[in-house]
């Protein structure tokens, strides 16, 4: 595994999902009440960029005319069909039995000490003492 | 001829004339049709005269209604007199000729013959009124299904009607829909068409609409021991809709959150379709629809009586596997219909069914 830095922390506004190359591989990155998520970023039922998509909840009903909407902006909406996908789990909501997608679980650390992806090692290279995003790759 | 136990799900009875309604109409109603000469309207619901080719079936000819049971080796006709009091506007007149025509069915058809059910025959439009005959003839278990007409003011699964599925689960009724229509709506839902043949061809797409209508509004989420029965729907357009439904529920699932699983799993075991019309032109056809929906649990044998929608002697068209006939003759009538199902007598011909090869 090698880890690769995705953008710092500060970069990343409430609820903004953005999608990041790391290790060759595309990520849809979203941060969500100050916790990061990532999903690869291609949705396993279509192919589209989940990182067009928008976050959003489930909606749970009693029956008809109930409408309660829980886990708010915890699953995100692919933009082509309209698929969730639970951030952090990547388990599809639409069909949970047939699709899920690869879930990476971003942490925040301290950086100094990190093998960084090409956004921050091209581009913000003083930041190695601030909070960097960063996810583990094979 | 069969032996098998056989429920005939779409046996119609000839239309009673306004004079033979005025026995069972109270003196107030008896002056008003007398009055206004009323017994000399036709008041027949369908589109086409009773003596047009397509509404009289050579295999019957010459058969009245034991008759036509005995042909068909039929244990159990679920039976409806389609009549056009239906499509009154005054709703008081409505619901009293509508009441009359259900007494005159058990009156003069239930009691005569052990093998008939009864349809409380209701209009939509006047849920109130639907309701209190319902309550009204709910006791006599002869009765087993609620009958409407496919096309009415809005589409079934409207809020609006649900007293009248409120009471029909409450009493074990199915709930039956029929293909015709009041006249003063479109059979399509794009317009009026010009022509008979275009109104006879586009019956089935109301059907796609009620299904799509009673899922969509909640209606078995909302009603969850509803059984809900298509009449002369036919149902070689079941596999493209269940698809429809399914495929776009995936994406819209929020808008109806009711519908916690793929649609066709909640229609299985709540919808069922009458067999004719068979609407495919041969065995291969039937073959694919059926591979295609996954099952026959939701046919229901009808031999249609009197109309011509088959040839031949046998209502049941070639196509369907061997082991799905008895439960397409008569065990999914029984899911179908509560008060058949719990029918001792039924139920025990279809226990001997089951243990023989």
């Amino acid at each position: 595994m090698t880890r690769h830095v995705l953008a710092r922390v500060d970069d990343f506004t409430d609820r903004e999902v953005r999608r990041i190359e790391a290790g060759g591989k595309p990520l849809c990155v979203a941060q969500v009440d100050g916790r990061f998520y990532a999903l690869i970023d291609r949705c396993p039922h279509g192919g589209a960029p989940l990182s067009g998509g928008r976050l959003t909840g489930t909606v749970e009903s009693d029956g008809p005319g109930h409408y309660r909407l829980c886990r708010r902006d915890e699953m995100l909406k692919c933009p082509w069909h309209g698929w969730e996908f639970d951030l952090a789990t990547g388990q599809s909501w639409s069909d949970p039995k047939a699709t899920r997608t690869r879930a990476f679980a971003p942490s925040t650390v301290e950086g100094g000490d990190l093998v960084k992806g090409p956004y921050v090692a091209e581009t913000v290279p003083v930041e190695v003492d601030g909070n960097y995003v960063v996810v583990d790759l094979p | 001829m069969t032996d098998m136990l056989t429920i005939d799900a779409d046996f119609h009875l000839p239309q009673a004339g306004v004079s033979d309604l005025l026995p069972y109409l109270d003196d107030y109603w008896r002056m008003q049709v007398v009055d206004r000469e009323l017994p000399s309207m036709p008041f027949r619901l369908s589109s086409y005269p009773a003596n047009a080719p397509h509404a009289r079936n050579t295999a019957f000819e010459g058969l009245d209604v034991p008759g036509a049971l005995d042909r068909f080796g039929v244990s159990v006709a679920v039976c409806s007199m389609l009549h056009g009091v239906a499509g009154l506007h005054n709703p008081d007149m409505r619901a009293a000729l509508l009441s009359a025509v259900n007494d005159l069915v058990a009156r003069d058809w239930l009691d005569a013959d052990t093998r008939l059910r009864g349809s409380i025959y209701i209009s939509g439009e006047d849920p109130e009124a639907a309701v209190a005959e319902i309550e009204r003839l709910a006791g006599d278990d002869r009765f087993v299904q609620v009958l409407m007409l496919a096309m009415q003011d809005l589409p079934h699964g409207a809020r609006r009607y649900w007293p009248i599925y409120e009471a029909a689960q409450r009493h074990g009724l199915a709930v039956a829909i029929h293909a015709g229509a009041l006249y003063r709506n479109p059979p399509s839902v794009s317009g009026w068409p010009s022509y008979q043949y275009e109104d006879y061809v586009i019956q089935s797409q109301a059907f796609e609409n009620i299904l799509v209508s009673f899922l969509g509004e909640g209606v078995f989420a909302r009603f969850p021991d509803l059984k809900v029965v298509f009449l002369e729907s036919g149902f070689g357009w079941l596999p493209t809709t269940l698809w429809r439904m399914d495929k776009t529920w995936r994406g819209t699932r929020q808008e109806v959150p009711w519908l916690d699983r793929p649609p066709s799993q909640i229609t299985a075991g709540r919808v069922f379709l009458s067999l004719q019309p068979v609407d495919m032109p041969g065995p291969d056809e039937v073959a694919q629809v059926v591979k295609h929906v996954g099952s026959t649990d939701m046919l229901l044998f009808s031999t249609d009586y009197p109309h011509r929608q088959f040839d031949g002697d046998d209502p049941m068209p070639a196509g369907f596997p061997d082991a799905a006939l008895p439960a397409i003759r008569a065990g999914n009538a029984l899911r179908a219909y509560p008060r058949l199902g719990r029918d001792p007598a039924l139920a025990a011909r279809v226990d001997f069914l089951e243990v023989t090869p």
